[in-house]
């Protein structure tokens, strides 16, 4: 492979090979679907960003001054649908997985090229329902519907945001479908499954559970648009309906679904972690399975979002095992994305960067996650700011760091430019330190015992509420500067040719942007993932 | 070169290895969101007993058998359609298909006129709800889960007889051989889902306590 740039303006490649709305539109490469996807989850994410924006300001003081309390309420529901259903389940998969699972195994595509033009536009549909529901007025149910206040007493949108959520999630079902599809029948000659990168690992495992828990969470906001349209009352205690059966259904999803927005920014860091310390990394198929681990695992600890709702003690000890047995993997892959820096030839890249902030911010939100697993202690953290820190550092310090340390790494594939690296590795640390200043102080609230969804609060928890909404608008900035320095970087950046970091992947071996049919010949893979070694340091 | 493998593909046999497995991964998917409903239905059939086998026995159960042969009977020459793919019959597999069809049909009308008979006796579940025995409230769960999980399946039959219309297309046309027949093998298979969902449906809402 020659490691001479070839000019990008020059040869065809996937972004210049047809032009127009229609060949962006119709496209089924899967490529271009992964930028249509960039676009429409960087639209989304900065719209549940000004939801946010707007609940940290009300709780800047004690008193509910700025909102009333139902559009507070709305407030809350909506940053948390748009960001999990809109953002962060589609995030990493869907963009960087998209663009990254064919050419990783050195294929010319996904099997289902049409699927997955199929899913953006699911996507998409299921995007407008929701935008319409926001616009007509909102939605006050918080993201999780709980019954019987969303089927039968809430005064807002419901049917409309679950109508848009149960469309969405078919997109994620044709997602997960064909990355299974695709990593089980497409590898390239000599791509065994020991020798895929770690990444696929972690959208493999992600894909298990798109397929096997959308679909629950399908038919659950079916029953509950048809009780809350036909008002027949399937969780209604009042006429025999059992409201916890509900939140069984949902969190039987929704909880995988955790997982569904961290195992894939696991990937990617596993991938930035050996590219940017350039070893190979420590205990490969500890790493691989503890992906499949906690996919696994995963589908057996929803009943720790009961413990206090009136589930049997019985079934709350076992969901609390179970829910510390998920800390085992997670600790696997931590342990071993340390040992891998062990005597690496670390580079601090911005991709570098964002991976050890995530190894440090998951580790907190891991590990405060067995707090809440332990059921004494639950029962005095539930439903207060404690639980709304954890679940953001798992979320926002885990994957979004990983999602923009993915787009650091691979922007230079995807666009053929490189990002400004002075710049970026600013942007890095200001998200870090504006995430910490942000979400520190929730969990000191929580434990201190203020509660989550409320818009006023005790005057001695200003203080605290005050560094959260300072630490908020540092990470606006963080969230706001990667935006316009990757878009200048687009006519601006130097080209960075085929392999800027000098990378084992087969992403790597061919050109930036690649060719439309991602390799000139079917690459034949002869040496297990991540084989860095010292002959390979020297050689750009 | 063969058109009918897709460009990314290598050959026809990875094609079709890839098309069977995305099939059977939908159908997974399809038994988790069908597992919904049936654990709902589950869990009030153990609250409410009593209401459930009353609510039953209002079903009409001779419509429910015919219903299921129907559906078996459709079955079976869904699986003559594809053996007749196999061996390349383009005839034989448009009869098969059409009479797969033509039994979907037959049980789509039954079904809908049970639901109709439903709606004479004012067993549609919500304001109009009427029932004359005890606790009326918790026999209407049973009716809710009869419409959704009946109403679910004839959706599926109905985007089955979709489906089923546009393999009869493709066979006049010509396009499968002994050689590629992977569209008819794919949609025997969602057809016999769906009737399986139906052979599980047929004793949990119309078998209940009969003895009784």
């Amino acid at each position: 492979m020659s490691t001479m740039p070839v000019a990008i303006y020059t040869r065809e490649h996937y972004l210049n090979a047809s032009y127009g709305w229609k060949s962006w539109l119709l496209t089924r490469d899967h490529k271009r679907i992964g930028l249509l996807y960039l676009m429409s989850i960087t639209f989304f994410f900065f719209l549940g960003g000004a939801f946010a924006t707007m609940v940290r300001l009300e709780l800047m003081t004690p008193k509910g001054d700025l909102f009333e309390a139902e559009t507070y309420n709305k407030l809350f529901s909506m940053h948390g649908i748009v960001m999990v259903f809109l953002f962060l389940i589609p995030s990493i998969p869907a963009v960087l997985g998209n663009f990254l699972v064919p050419m990783m195994i050195g294929a010319r595509d996904l099997a289902f090229p049409r699927l997955n033009l199929l899913s953006w536009y699911l996507y998409m549909i299921g995007g407008v329902f929701t935008l319409w529901a926001i616009v007509a007025g909102g939605v006050d149910t918080g993201w999780t519907f709980y019954t019987p206040y969303s089927s039968l007493f809430s005064n807002t949108h419901v049917v409309l945001t679950v109508l848009g959520i149960f469309v969405v999630g078919f997109s994620s079902i044709l997602t997960g479908l064909n990355f299974i599809v695709t990593i089980h029948t497409m590898r390239a000659p000599g791509m065994t499954w020991f020798r895929m990168p770690l990444f696929l690992w972690s959208h493999y495992a992600t894909a298990i559970i798109m397929v096997l828990a959308t679909p629950v969470l399908a038919i659950t906001l079916v029953l509950v648009g048809v009780e809350r349209i036909w008002r027949v009352g399937i969780f209604d205690p009042a006429i025999g309906g059992d409201p916890i059966l509900f939140q069984h259904l949902f969190w039987f999803y929704s909880h995988p679904a955790v997982y569904i927005m961290i195992l894939p920014g696991m990937g990617v860091v596993s991938e930035l972690i050996t590219t940017h310390a350039r070893k190979r990394i420590f205990g490969y198929s500890f790493v691989a399975f503890a992906s499949l681990a906690i996919a696994f695992i995963g589908f057996l600890v929803w009943g720790h979002h009961m413990f206090v709702a009136g589930e049997s003690q019985y079934a709350s000890l076992m969901f609390s095992v179970l829910s510390f047995l998920v800390a085992i993997p997670s600790a696997i892959k931590v342990f071993n994305w340390t040992a891998t820096l062990y005597k690496g030839s670390v580079s601090y890249d911005a991709p570098m960067l964002y991976a050890m902030g995530f190894i440090g911010l998951f580790t907190i939100g891991g590990l405060t996650g067995l707090f809440l697993a332990t059921i004494a202690i639950d029962v005095h953290l539930h439903d207060t700011y404690f639980v709304v820190a954890h679940f953001h550092y798992i979320m926002v310090g885990g994957m979004v760091m990983a999602y923009l340390g993915g787009i650091h790494n691979w922007w230079p594939k995807i666009s053929g430019r490189m990002y400004p690296e002075g710049w970026a590795r600013l942007a890095a640390g200001i998200v870090f330190i504006g995430f910490n200043l942000t979400f520190f102080p929730q969990f000191v609230l929580g434990y201190l015992g203020m509660p989550r969804r409320y818009y006023a609060y005790a005057d001695e928890f200003q203080v605290l509420n005050v560094m959260s909404t300072a630490g908020a608008s540092i990470l606006a900035v963080g969230y706001l500067l990667p935006m316009i320095y990757l878009i200048w970087s687009l006519k601006y950046g130097p080209e960075a040719g085929p392999n800027p970091w000098n990378a084992t992947g087969l992403e790597w071996q061919t050109l930036s942007p690649p060719p439309p049919d991602n390799f000139e010949e079917t690459p034949i893979v002869t040496e297990p993932a991540y084989n860095y070694g010292p002959d390979r340091r020297t050689s750009i | 070169m063969d058109l009918t493998v897709a460009h990314q593909f290598d050959d026809a046999e990875q094609q079709q290895e890839a098309s069977t497995l995305g099939m059977w991964i939908f159908l997974a998917t399809e038994i988790l969101f069908f597992g919904g409903m049936f654990l709902g239905y589950t869990v009030y059939r153990a609250m409410y007993p009593h209401e459930f086998a009353a609510a039953s026995s209002h079903l009409d159960v001779v419509l429910g058998t015919v219903n299921t042969a129907v559906l078996l009977c459709s079955s079976l020459t869904m699986a003559l359609g594809v053996y007749s793919a196999q061996l390349g019959s383009r005839r034989m597999l448009a009869l098969c298909l059409g009479l797969t069809m033509l039994l979907g049909a037959v049980f789509l009308g039954i079904k809908f006129y049970e639901y109709y008979q439903k709606y004479e006796e004012g067993l549609i579940p919500g304001s109009g709800f009427t029932w004359a025995g005890a606790n009326p409230n918790q026999t209407s769960l049973f009716f809710v889960f009869y419409f959704i999980m009946t109403g679910m399946h004839a959706l599926h039959m109905i985007i089955g007889l979709g489906l089923m219309t546009v393999l009869v297309l493709l066979t006049r046309r010509g396009r499968f051989t002994p050689s590629y027949y992977t569209p008819v093998e794919l949609g025997g298979l969602y057809w016999h889902f769906v009737d399986i969902v139906w052979v599980f449906l047929f004793p949990l809402l119309y078998l209940i306590d009969r003895s009784s």
